[in-house]
């Protein structure tokens, strides 16, 4: 038996042992079921929904939900059901994507910096630093603003913003593992420093990058949502849930089901991404406690 | 008027539920009553429940943890049926807990007078005015200096001692009647725990208070407490009276511990208790330590034993508690016999070897050179022989690790000389190194947990020296993986294994396998047994004096325990302030004469021997870097003699060929 095969199935067993510790969990049972009803819903809503959710019924205005319209009709007189089924398709599709890229880019940096260390490391934390304390928001639309939108330009931006927390994470990471002693004992037997980044390092610091990255995927929704709501994410008339319940809410008042529809699909995917987090991060053992939102 | 049983826990169990949805019992039937002026030790190894009984006493359990069967009471109060609020009130006010390093755990950004009047302000009647003088009252109650300027001192600046101090005033502000404490000194040097012992000996008494004292650490024991309780998988397995417990152990489990324990006043390396508790989940038919038992029988195996309560006094869980005359204190194992080196080789050599953390700027070191702090350490000159163990002592910072890392190529020397095998010098970086230096030093740290990768399993953390050094693969590598896991006493089925998997002494066994797979000829040792139980230790001692036999490896081994230091070396160093104080063979460092460091180091040992008391020759006041000029231990120094003491380094005095005293005092009167 070489010693590679060993290892990836000791891999593998990792996974399976980590896996069940989440299931054991109800956090991670709720969680994971939340996230996976989402995925199943953005890929089977387009065959399932009962209507086209450009279809206009200048009748239905703002009807109230009925027995052919379940949750009622928008004040375009779309049927809301629809359109709630499909609402979530762009936004897991953006972030689906954004998401890994960021938990990569960040990763990487992150580690590099905590590597080097001393004087270069502290300046450019600091820049990280002033960097994170401008409001995101901000920084996003002066992106958006010159770029322009849509899924080309949403997807390097989301990605670039929601990398530079991850530079912090990974970089305290890697302070933490390197001076362990586990570490020094392999700098003392003479290893080189390849082989103690990629056999000592890295896979401890992947643990922390992996639920940071489920944690990065629900302030991103949350991000895309809001760019959307404020008329900057997804044009129309696709179905997002950002966007309906900024349509909505004017009609708020006499037509609520408007809000309430997108706000559900919202809150749960992203309540089911904080659960299985939490699950994963305590399966791994990680104290996710510090982690501050972006 | 007969003493009312202020704690009164009775047929206590308490247990988790399994994922299996199985009750697993952690704490079995125990039984246990305190009265006010008494103080019990309880003791037993990690996972033996003590910390789980000691938290139950004021009616608290860890999450997960619940009452299976049984009552605590306190004064009368049940504490498992209690109203929250009134439970509340009783924590940390009639009842306080000194938990484990809570002297780390006050909070970091508040003045100590401030915590306390907090304190103060939760449980004590004080009015808002008085406040300020009972915090210096508390302060000089646990006799901390200055308690005046100390109110205004944040934790930081006090030493882990003073730390501790404070957070025992704190516990004091309720004028609490009962106290508990958890491993109150683990981690504190021996100075420092020698003279908090005293002063929990003296607060017991002048307050009669009913304290519960949870330690593995016999020597504490026996300074504070007038009656022990021994557990075992989470049941009480003997009960007594210190002496008896400590002096002459009715268990066999309480007599392994003890003979365990390396003691000052014998030069053979400890008992090993072999083996390991049962875990909590496994099923015991008969007696719960029958497996490590040398009396252990038919009836031990399949029927569980009773608490025998003798006319004595004691209650004894054993069968056979009659024939435990058979385990004679001392059998067979005779007298450490050193290796004869002295016609040795060196091995390495240590000239004049200085180290500093303080890395002066260009400008400082142009314009104020006179303010570069002295060096770390300083003066180190040593020549190793082949096959010696030579020890380092000293108290926490007094450089130990640094001269081992420093060895080892991990921290730079500021000056002097690394000679390995009588070559030319060492580069001082690893890096530097040549290849074939790099297999022929090889270092083992104190914490496994933190030497031994998370995610890697013993294959891979054995692979890596195997690889690097002799580029095994495949096959052989497995072979030679699987040899030496075997000289550790540990099988082929614990490749697989995280160390996660693995107990406390297992996984040093690893990384001790891991160090000798290099075949190295010097192996550095920090505080390589510090974080394992007694039993455990005794185990990691032995195993390291058979491998050493076997291949006449020459060890460095550092640790702040004298009574190990002085069962496992040859020769030992005691370090104050990263100088060397004494330097000499083990049997004439541990007697005298002595230099006044090794004195006082020695005075403060703590035996398991309720009639030995500690003599305290010094503070315990922790210096954060040494002095200047003259003796490094002048600020400290019960004899010092002087002015000559500040400014001239003490001359080295051979008092007998090979042991050296660095100081002033004359040879005839030390
Ligand atoms: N990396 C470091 N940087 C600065 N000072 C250090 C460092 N490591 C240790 N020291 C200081 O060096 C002194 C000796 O420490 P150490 O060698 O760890 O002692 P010991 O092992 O005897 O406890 C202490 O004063 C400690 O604070
Ligand atoms: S009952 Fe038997 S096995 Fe248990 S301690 Fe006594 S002699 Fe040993
Ligand atoms: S040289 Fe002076 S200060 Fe130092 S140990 Fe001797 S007497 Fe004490
Ligand atoms: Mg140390």
């Amino acid at each position: 038996m070489t010693v590679s095969s060993t290892s990836h199935q000791q891999e593998q067993g990792r996974f399976i042992t980590v896996m069940k510790d989440i299931l054991a969990r109800p956090s991670g049972r709720i969680g994971l079921t939340l996230v996976l009803f989402h995925i199943l819903l953005a890929l089977l809503s387009p065959l399932i929904a009962p209507y086209d959710f450009k279809l206009q019924n200048s009748s239905l205005m703002l009807s109230p939900p009925s027995s052919e319209h379940w949750l009622g009709a928008d004040h375009l007189g779309r049927d809301i059901l629809s359109r709630t089924l499909m609402g979530g398709r762009e936004a897991l599709l953006v972030t689906g994507i954004a998401t890994p890229l960021a938990v990569i880019w960040g990763g990487f940096i992150g580690i590099l910096f905590g590597l080097v260390g001393g004087r270069v490391d502290e300046v450019l934390m600091r820049v990280v630093d002033a960097f994170l304390s401008l409001p995101w928001i901000l920084k996003m639309l002066v992106l958006i603003v010159t770029f322009g939108t849509g899924i080309g330009v949403l997807i390097p931006t989301l990605t670039f913003f929601y990398g530079i927390p991850v530079i912090r994470v990974a970089r305290a990471a890697t302070h933490d593992i390197i001076a362990r002693d586990f570490v020094w004992a392999a700098k003392a037997r003479g290893h080189s420093r390849i082989s103690i980044i990629w056999r000592e390092l890295l896979p401890n610091v992947l643990d922390t990058l992996m639920v940071e990255g489920a944690m990065r995927w629900s302030w991103m929704l949350l991000a895309f949502s809001s760019l959307s709501f404020l008329g900057f994410g997804v044009s129309p008339p696709t179905p997002d849930w950002g966007l309906m319940i900024s349509d909505a809410r004017g009609f708020m008042s006499f037509a609520p089901w408007g809000v309430i529809a997108p706000v559900i699909g919202l809150s749960s995917l992203i309540i089911g991404i904080n659960l299985s987090a939490d699950a994963l991060a305590k399966a791994l053992g990680i104290d996710r406690a510090q982690k501050a939102p972006m | 008027m007969p003493q009312s049983l202020f704690i009164d826990i009775k047929n206590l169990s308490v247990g988790y539920t399994s994922r299996s949805g199985k009750t697993i019992p952690v704490l079995r039937d125990v039984n246990l009553s305190i009265t006010r002026g008494d103080s019990i030790g309880l003791v037993g190894e990690s996972g033996s429940g003590k910390s789980t009984l000691a938290l139950a006493a004021m009616g608290y359990f860890k999450r997960g943890l619940h009452v299976i069967s049984g009552q605590v009471q306190f004064d009368g109060i049940d504490m498992l049926n209690i109203e929250r609020n009134a439970l509340q009130r009783l924590r940390g006010g009639r009842l306080a807990l000194i938990p484990q390093n809570s002297g780390q755990s006050l909070t970091p950004n508040l003045r100590i007078g401030q915590q306390i009047i907090e304190a103060l302000r939760l449980h004590s009647d004080l009015p808002a005015t008085g406040f300020d003088a009972g915090v210096i009252d508390l302060l000089s109650q646990v006799r901390l200096p200055d308690p005046i300027g100390l109110t205004d001192r944040y934790p930081h600046e006090l030493s882990g001692g003073q730390q501790q101090r404070v957070a025992i005033a704190m516990a004091l502000a309720s004028d609490p009647e009962a106290l508990l404490l958890d491993e109150p000194t683990t981690g504190l040097d021996v100075t420092t725990q020698a003279h908090i012992m005293e002063l929990l000996r003296d607060l017991a008494k002048d307050r009669n208070l009913a304290m519960l004292y949870v330690s593995h650490d016999l020597g504490a024991i026996a300074r504070v407490c007038n009656k022990v309780m021994v557990m075992y998988a989470g049941e009480t397995v003997l009960t007594g009276s210190a002496k008896q417990v400590l002096l002459s152990p009715r268990h066999p489990y309480a007599h392994g511990l003890l003979a365990s324990i390396p003691r000052l006043n014998e030069a053979s390396l400890p008992q090993a208790l072999d083996g390991r508790p049962p875990m909590p989940s496994e099923t015991i038919t008969g007696c719960a330590f029958a497996d490590r038992c040398k009396l252990a029988d038919q009836t031990c195996h399949s029927s569980p034993p009773p608490l025998n309560h003798l006319e004595t006094g004691e209650a004894v869980r054993c069968f056979h508690h009659d024939q435990i005359g058979q385990l004679n204190r001392k059998p067979e194992k005779s007298a450490r016999s050193n290796p004869v080196v002295a016609d040795k080789d060196i091995a390495l050599s240590l000239a004049n070897l200085a180290v500093s953390y303080s890395r002066p700027g260009l400008l400082s070191k142009l314009f104020t050179p006179q303010d570069t702090p002295p060096s770390t350490v300083d003066r180190i000159t040593i020549d190793i022989k082949k096959g010696e163990t030579l020890g380092l002592v000293g108290e926490s910072g007094s450089g130990k690790s640094t001269i081992l890392k420093t060895i080892a190529g991990m921290v730079p020397a500021q000056s002097g000389n690394i000679i390995l095998n009588q070559t030319e010098p060492l580069d001082t970086m690893v890096e530097k190194r040549p290849a074939a230096y790099l297999r022929q030093v090889q270092i083992i740290f104190q914490n496994p947990d933190d030497s031994l990768n998370p995610r890697h399993t013993v294959a891979q953390i054995l692979a890596q020296p195997l690889r690097l050094y002799y580029g095994l693969s495949g096959t052989p590598l497995r072979d030679r993986s699987i040899a030496i896991l075997e000289q550790v006493r540990l099988g082929e089925h614990y490749l697989e294994r995280l160390p996660s998997q693995l107990s406390g002494g297992e996984k040093q066994r690893v990384a001790i396998a891991r160090a000798f797979a290099a075949d190295p000829e010097i192996i550095l040792c920090d505080e390589v047994t510090s974080a394992l139980d007694v039993s455990v230790q005794a185990a990691v001692l032995d195993l390291l004096d058979v491998l050493k036999r076997q291949d006449g490896t020459t060890y460095i081994f550092v640790s702040h325990d004298l009574a190990v230091v002085k069962a496992i070396s040859d020769r030992v160093a005691v370090l104050y302030q990263g100088r060397i104080c004494e330097i000499g063979p083990v049997a004439a460092v541990y007697s005298a004469p002595f230099h006044p460091y090794t004195d006082a180091l020695l005075g403060a040992v703590l035996e398991p021997d309720p009639d030995v008391a500690p003599r305290l020759t010094a503070d315990d006041a922790v210096e954060l870097s040494p002095p200047k000029t003259g003796c490094p231990f002048q600020r400290r120094c019960p004899r010092k003699l002087g002015s000559i003491c500040e400014t001239n380094i003490p001359t080295a005095q051979e008092i007998a060929p090979g042991h050296i005293i660095h100081c002033h005092i004359p040879q005839v009167d030390l």
